[in-house]
């Protein structure tokens, strides 16, 4: 975790010239990083039948489109709707990010990363300051993103209403008519049950006043992070075939009760590491004798601090 | 509480509907029906299974378009109406009464959340507001405020259709549709059902329009009555004049065909 | 003398079995009849002579075949035979009571609560016709315990006097009796006919049917003949 390009470099295979380098943008065979594959794995029509539905999916902010998802060479449940996204917006001089859980370095990041890297041999990075576009499964970075910023999205159940209402027709009805009682009747339940409204992540929001949308599953923590930020928001989910977006600067509220306002939640302790105190922790274990560290989910925010720190101490 | 207090015949319904024709194919669901009701009267529509009484309540209530004829509420074409104005409609001057409690109630929330859904729908986000009055209305059907929080599932049958009715009167609607509210429920049961919507429909001043096949049922609760019979209505007026005194021959099977009723 | 409060013209009555091949049972024909305030007539004739019929036409629990009903309501005359329905549920609200043989008993609903309901309907608070309801039980020897009680368990002459003391609570302007104290023992008969003689007093029009002589004797002013019609059939 050390290096901003990272250890599956995009050159290792070596078979095309640098794609900054390359003037043929979208000529799909020129700048694929293998050979006999379109430049990021898509090929044009689909990427353009995706590029679509996301035009229509900024234009109603929140609001679930349809679109035709198509097998990718991993599998369900590992970010193929974030990918196809990911794979239509890319361009060659594009820089990515890709986080699962906030981390870089897990499997899943590491997987995506690398076939970019192949199939488009983009540049990547860990830093988020330093990424044109971030893909992530279940977390925003800390580091507040900018309007020359995408962040994109892995959702595996684009349905917010989906666990009240089985009948994809009734929720779609639902949806037109801004019928939202029901999901309110979830949080109900909740305080009635527990006391406080207990949805820890994928808690549900409300976007430009109009959208019931499911955040993905983020932790409820991230969700002012949504709130009009200056990114664009990419939302893909490949196994429902949905693809939804928030434009920068909308409106997005997390559902609540007045006498039982929505409260983001973190372990109340300081990360282990860099001593952030207002940041989304992971508990380790660190033995089996009930050992335990409270640290950033954020891996690349948590090792600039440390960073900072050092550097701080050194001078 | 303000007493059942139907005023004179001159009344401006509050549901109008004129020449209902519906056909299934070849087979004649509604012909030539005409059904209005006033604020706080209880109308019944008997008949037997297959006459297209439940059909009738289906057009009424707007879930099911006619061949022809006009649905009125309050003045507004309730067939002209888009989806939304009617599901708006239905969950605040309406209420549905569904033959099954499974149909009209959510089995996976709570009691509570049961009563309370109608009234986030249209829009109460006061957490404390929203539990109070369904407490209020578990204790109208006589549900014990202890189980609030159980599921519908670990209620009997009775007590599911209880639950049902609270939750469909929890927005105060004018005018509550029933579905054979008491079939499937034991005698006993049924008694205390009907003695219940009796008296809450008396002291909201609800109007009801309720289908049923039973005769005692309509007798108990119904001002009016109307007979079907293959579509038609062969037979309506005064409850008791049409269960004591039927002229049309069907009516007169139908009322002969009951035990003491 | 001051006009009658109920009136018939020509009232007619005959019944269509379809059931039995469609048999024609004229039971009334021509009834003239007329009541007037204070006033209490008793239909007088045989057993099966169409008194209960008669009875039942006027109440509009049955449809009159032919002929009018003229009642006094809300200040002016109605016709109660050709009323719409809402109009009779309004006029048996405010005007005409009805005590019948039978009581029609409803599952679960307190002796006192049956004959409170009437008030409450005509706009009494619940208090009041509560109280109301207690007196006139207690007047016809129906103890407390039984006021909370819902009367299907009662004997025959119990459910009578439930059905006697939710009948003379609204102080209807007219009121039809059907045989008001054949279950009911000599107590209660002199209590029923105090009821009946201060009902006449606040200028009630009362019809009776009355099989007891001695009943017929201390209420009725005078009796109207109701004569078996020939089988036209």
């Amino acid at each position: 975790m050390n290096s901003a390009t990272t250890m599956d470099s995009p050159r290792a295979s070596g078979t095309i010239d640098s794609p900054r380098a390359s003037g043929a943008i979208d000529s799909p065979r020129a700048s694929g990083a293998i050979d006999g594959y379109n430049f990021a794995y898509l090929d044009e029509a689909t990427k353009r039948m995706i590029r679509r539905a996301l035009l229509k999916a900024v234009a109603i902010p929140g609001h679930q489109i349809p679109f035709g998802a198509r097998e990718m060479p991993l599998p369900y449940g590992w970010g193929t709707g974030g990918i196809q996204v990911t794979a239509s917006i890319l361009g060659p001089t594009d820089t990515l990010k890709v986080i699962d859980q906030g981390a870089d370095d897990t499997t899943n990041a590491i997987s995506i990363r690398r076939f970019f890297t192949r199939v488009a041999g983009v540049a990547t990075t860990e830093h988020t300051a330093d990424a044109t576009v971030v893909q992530t499964r279940h977390r925003i970075p800390e580091r507040t993103l900018r309007e020359d910023q995408i962040i994109v999205y892995q959702v595996p159940q684009p349905e917010p209403l989906f666990r009240l209402e089985p009948r994809r027709t009734e929720t779609k009805r639902l949806h037109a008519l801004a019928d939202y009682g029901l999901m309110h009747v979830r949080l109900y339940e909740d305080i009635a049950r527990l006391g406080h409204i207990a949805k820890a992540y994928d808690y549900p929001v409300m976007v430009n006043g109009r959208y019931l949308m499911s955040p993905s599953p983020i932790p409820a923590f991230d969700n002012p992070k949504m709130h009009r930020m200056p990114a664009l928001q990419l939302f893909g989910a490949g196994r429902e075939k949905r693809i939804y977006a928030i434009p920068p600067y909308t409106d997005v509220r997390s559902l609540d009760f007045e006498d039982h306002p929505f409260r983001p939640i973190r372990a109340p302790h300081v990360c282990a590491l860099c001593g952030s105190g207002d940041t989304y922790l992971d508990e380790v274990i660190t033995d089996d004798a009930g050992g335990r560290l409270f640290v950033c989910s954020d891996t690349d925010f948590c090792a600039e601090r440390q960073a900072d720190t050092a550097k701080e101490a050194a001078e | 509480m303000t007493p059942h207090r139907p005023e004179a015949g001159g009344l401006t319904p509050l549901l109008e509907a004129q020449g209902l024709n519906l056909r299934f194919g070849a087979i004649p669901a509604l012909i030539d029906v005409a059904i209005d009701i006033t604020a706080g009267e209880v109308v019944a529509i008997v008949g037997e299974s297959g006459s297209g009484k439940t059909t009738l309540l289906r057009v009424l209530s707007g879930m099911m378009a006619p061949d022809a004829g006009t649905v009125q509420w309050l003045g507004q074409d309730v067939l002209a109406m888009g989806e939304a104005a009617r599901r708006r409609l239905m969950r605040t001057e309406w209420g549905f009464v569904h033959q099954n409690p499974r149909d009209g109630l959510r089995l996976a929330v709570s009691a509570g959340g049961n009563v309370g859904e109608r009234l986030m729908a249209v829009g109460a986000r006061h957490y404390g507001s929203i539990r109070e009055q369904a407490l209020s209305w578990l204790a109208k059907v006589e549900i014990d405020a202890s189980r609030i929080d159980d599921l519908p599932r670990t209620f009997s049958g009775g007590m599911q259709q209880r639950l049902q009715i609270a939750r469909t009167l929890v927005t105060h609607p004018k005018l509550v549709f029933m579905d054979e509210p008491t079939g499937g429920l034991d005698v006993s049961v049924q008694a205390r059902l009907l003695d219940l919507i009796r008296s809450l429909s008396r002291e909201l001043g609800l109007s009801v329009l309720i289908v049923t096949h039973d005769i005692a049922a309509a007798r108990l609760l119904a001002d009016r009555i109307l007979v079907m019979r293959r579509g038609r209505v062969v037979e309506q007026g005064l409850t008791d004049r049409v269960l004591d005194d039927p002229q049309h021959p069907y009516t007169q099977l139908l009322v002969s065909s009951v035990l003491a009723a | 003398m001051t006009a009658p409060l109920l009136r018939t013209k020509g009232l007619g009555k005959a019944f269509t079995l379809h059931l039995q091949g469609g048999t024609h049972i004229p039971v009334l024909g021509d009834v003239d009849l007329a009541v007037h305030p204070g006033e209490c007539v008793a239909l007088w004739g045989p057993s099966g002579a169409g008194k209960s019929t008669l009875m039942r036409c006027l109440y509009g629990n049955y449809g009159a075949g032919s002929g009018r009903i003229m009642l006094r309501h809300r200040g002016a005359d109605i016709d109660l035979a050709a009323a719409a329905p809402r109009t009779v549920i309004e006029v048996r609200r405010e005007t005409l009571g009805y005590v019948s043989q039978f009581l029609r008993v409803i599952p679960r609903v307190a002796t006192r609560d049956i004959v409170a309901e009437p008030l409450i309907a005509r706009g009494m608070n619940r208090g009041e016709a509560l109280a109301r309801a207690t007196t006139l039980l207690h007047r016809l020897n129906l103890p407390e315990r039984l006021h909370g009680l819902p009367p299907s368990t009662f004997s025959g002459g119990e459910q009578q006097r439930v059905n006697l003391a939710r009948g003379f609570a609204p102080f209807y302007p007219v009121l039809l009796l059907d045989e008001p104290t054949a279950s009911l023992d000599a107590a209660n008969r002199a209590v029923v006919l105090s009821l009946i003689n201060e009902a006449k007093a606040t200028g009630a029009a009362i019809i009776g049917i009355f099989h007891d002589t001695e009943v017929r004797e201390a209420v009725a002013d005078r009796l109207y003949d109701v004569l078996p019609q020939q089988d036209a059939a």
